[in-house]
């Protein structure tokens, strides 16, 4: 890309290749911008392989019976959709792309506090991403469990559960890298003056999430690795014939995978909490109560895992804590919202691509947030758990929240990262395009759910089919957004018009310096005396 | 863990020393909790199967397991005497303790083996047809015994490597009176070892 640079920015790290040339200026760069994009593009490339197999399950349940795959085909498909959207796209996606590249640069430091264990991480990502790719030629043929692992038939099934585990495991190094990395960056490298209530709220977003990184991971680590153990010694942890309980498997693995969903969707309302005031051209509403919440979420989600479990016969008092507690976690969630909308009222908005992006995240999570509540409650859980509820339900959230706030994001801070502007214009359409395609795709689903559809089916009776064709011509749509959002963000890349230095009129530091910015970030660094949305002669 | 101040230059470049063992301190916490996992099957099913495991602990040789544990507790403190020896400035010293407490790591996996071939030897490891046919209890105990023994020790392992390297630093230098941050990293896991083996010793060897 270093040719298509524009004249008035010499400097710009694209020309900085360090000691290597070539790719190997790109896999071997220990600069939080190169392995931002490195990143940026695995995860894009991931994301892209899961849309597919996600494209290939709707397909099949256009219609009842078998359509285009058979029943062991579709298991795989929904199994290895999971592992590549969780464990290869929304865990890492937002936090280690543009959380790499743009954390050092919004908090004023030069890089994060351990280059190299950055660039580790990305390697472990790519190891992992190939193993779990290969279970595709394995013998034995790709894993047909889903995302979760649940034994006895994880244990008993003969496909390549163990090497899938295991890339579950070596990803979750890379995550676990990633989120020490950022915590000690922002505790050891913020700029002089930036105390903690003066900076911006993405790098809070990334500082909580860290911590959920840190401290849920090892969980799945241990997970999978006694998972692996099971299969390869039969030491009998998760099997009820040796004295073990399946159950156990169930806790562990949602101690770490429920606060996963922190790690998933804190990073994007970070996003959308940088968005917001910028585009509404004024400081954030409640900047305290956004950093409080954060944190609760991050702290609360970890004491909610039951409610994944309450159909497995657990004592009616820990249904009870767990279903309150899971209430109790909406609340920070709510309050973000309401922050998000007062940011916006008496604001000049200025309905630019990131704007319009999240717009649409604010109306799908909250549909998602909703709805989650709806599953938190027992009863009503029991009724829908393993629905189509529950699907709709995490996709509103994921994708609709999440998967919309990453593209918010990314049009956000694209023009910063490659110094070109992406069609605008084109952008604005395909968000449309993918907030339609996205309803059309996923609301059938909660109505198929409520009716008693069950999940990871390839069939189902033909009284459904009518919903699901619906849904199947929306994710035609929504991928049709999709490949217009890439096709204008590459061409962006390559022959968009040069972006100034500060195209959206941003407050945050990353607005500041040059466009792309150069290989130190900061030929000196900035002293903060004020806020992170604070605006000349604005009354705050 | 201190974050003001600690900051200093070697070599134009920048070491930031309180950053380093923040990261550590971190990369621990994320250890204690993947062992956590395996603490939360054992109190769980030490739960469901109390009688079965006190039986079956008794089964384990309590005096080598005593021996591993004072074995171990001295690899921490010649750990400990390297780090103030590279302190004092003196880095032959301080490779002399590291080696010291290879030696020792070297001997605990020795004892180990010998322990769990007396075992294998005996038909007893997980999956194996003798151990199948008892009691689950007694299945479970051994499987936390194997499972928990064999990650420890593979972290017994990784400390001798890493140790390896830093004692060649030593030797080389490249750790000294002025930048010995990655020693005394290196300190802070092996001693995170042992910490996890003084558990582990008890609730193993001595429930019986």
């Amino acid at each position: 890309m270093n040719s298509g640079q524009p004249a008035e920015a010499p400097q710009s790290f694209y020309y900085n290749t360090g000691k290597y040339r070539g790719v190997l200026s790109w896999v071997l760069s220990t600069d939080h911008k190169r392995i931002g994009i490195l990143y940026l593009l695995s995860v894009g490339a991931f994301f892209l392989t899961g849309v597919t197999l996600g494209l290939l399950m709707r397909l099949e349940l256009i219609a009842p019976g078998k359509t285009v795959v058979n029943a062991s085909t579709y298991d795989s498909l929904f199994t290895l959709h999971g592992i590549i959207m969780i464990f290869f796209f929304i865990i890492p996606g937002i936090p280690a792309s543009l959380g790499n590249f743009f954390l050092p640069l919004m908090i004023g430091a030069r890089d994060v506090a351990f280059p190299r264990l950055n660039l580790l991480s990305w390697w472990f990502y790519i190891v992992a991403g190939f193993l779990a790719l290969a279970t595709v030629v394995m013998p034995g043929g790709p894993p047909d469990v889903g995302w979760t692992f649940y034994p006895p038939y994880s244990i008993r099934t003969t496909t390549s559960v163990s090497l899938a585990a295991f890339a579950a495991f070596v990803v979750g190094f890379s995550s676990i890298l990633t989120g020490l990395n950022f915590i000690t960056t922002i505790h050891r490298l913020r700029a002089p003056g930036m105390g903690w209530l003066r900076m911006p709220l993405f790098p809070w977003a990334l500082y909580a999430t860290s911590w959920v990184q840190v401290l849920a991971t090892p969980v799945l680590a241990i997970t999978v690795l006694l998972l692996i153990l099971e299969r390869s010694f039969g030491v009998g942890f998760f099997d009820p014939v040796k004295g073990g309980d399946p159950l156990m498997f169930q806790h562990l693995f949602w101690i770490y995978s429920h606060p996963a969903v922190y790690i998933m969707i804190l990073p994007a309302m970070g996003i959308i909490s940088e968005v917001i005031p910028v585009f509404s051209r004024k400081a954030v509403f409640g900047y305290k109560a956004i950093v409080i919440s954060t944190m609760a979420i991050g702290v609360v989600g970890y004491l909610v895992w039951g409610h994944h479990m309450f159909t497995t016969g657990m004592s009616e008092e820990a249904q009870l804590v767990f279903s309150l507690i899971t209430f109790i976690v909406a609340v920070p969630s709510g309050i973000k919202v309401f922050n998000w909308v007062s940011t916006m009222y008496r604001g000049s908005i200025v309905m630019a691509p990131p704007m319009l992006f999240s717009l649409a995240f604010i109306f799908l999570f909250s549909i998602g947030g909703l709805t989650g509540l709806v599953n938190a409650s027992v009863a009503a859980n029991v009724h829908i758990h393993d629905t189509y509820f529950i699907v709709a339900h995490f996709h509103y959230v994921m994708f609709g929240g999440t998967g919309f706030a990453f593209f918010a994001g990314l049009h956000y801070w694209f023009p910063k990262m490659f110094g070109r502007i992406y069609n605008v214009r084109a952008a604005l359409i395909a968000c449309v395009v993918m907030f339609i395609g996205f309803n059309l795709l996923y609301f059938p689903l909660f109505i198929l759910g409520w009716n008693g559809m069950p999940r990871r089916y390839y069939d189902y009776l033909p009284l459904y089919q009518p919903l699901n064709v619906l849904s199947t011509i929306g994710s035609w749509v929504l991928a049709a957004g999709i490949l217009v959002v890439v096709i204008n963000l590459v061409r962006g890349a390559f022959r968009g018009d040069p972006a100034g230095s500060n195209p959206w009129d941003g407050t945050t530091l990353e607005w500041q310096v040059p466009t792309p910015p150069p290989a130190e970030n900061f030929d000196v660094i900035p002293e903060i005396t004020h806020g992170p949305y604070h605006r000349e002669g604005k009354a705050q | 863990m201190n974050t003001s101040g600690g900051e200093i230059t070697v070599h134009d470049k920048h070491v930031d020393y309180s950053g380093a063992k923040m990261g550590m301190w971190l990369f621990l916490f994320t250890e204690l909790i993947f062992f956590g996992g395996m603490f939360l099957l054992y109190a769980v099913y030490r739960s469901s199967f109390p009688e079965e495991f006190y039986s079956t602990s008794a089964e384990l040789h309590r005096t080598i397991g005593a021996v591993n544990t004072v074995v171990l507790i001295t690899s921490s403190l010649t750990m400990a005497c390297s780090i103030t020896a590279v302190k004092k400035g003196d880095t032959r010293l301080s490779a002399l303790f590291q080696l010291l407490t290879i030696l020792f790591a070297l001997t605990f996996l020795v004892v180990k083996y010998f322990e769990w071939e007396a075992k294998i030897g005996h038909g007893i490891y997980p999956g194996s047809e003798a151990l199948t046919a008892q009691g689950q209890g007694k299945i479970i105990f051994y499987s936390l015994y194997f499972v928990m023994t064999g990650i420890h020790g593979v972290h017994v392992l990784a400390g001798i490597a890493v140790i390896s390297v830093t004692m060649a630093m030593t030797l080389k230098n490249r750790i000294n009176k002025g930048d010995y941050i990655r020693l005394e990293n290196t300190g802070l896991y092996w001693h995170f070892v042992d910490i996890i083996w003084v558990y582990l010793f008890p609730l193993l060897y001595l429930i019986g």
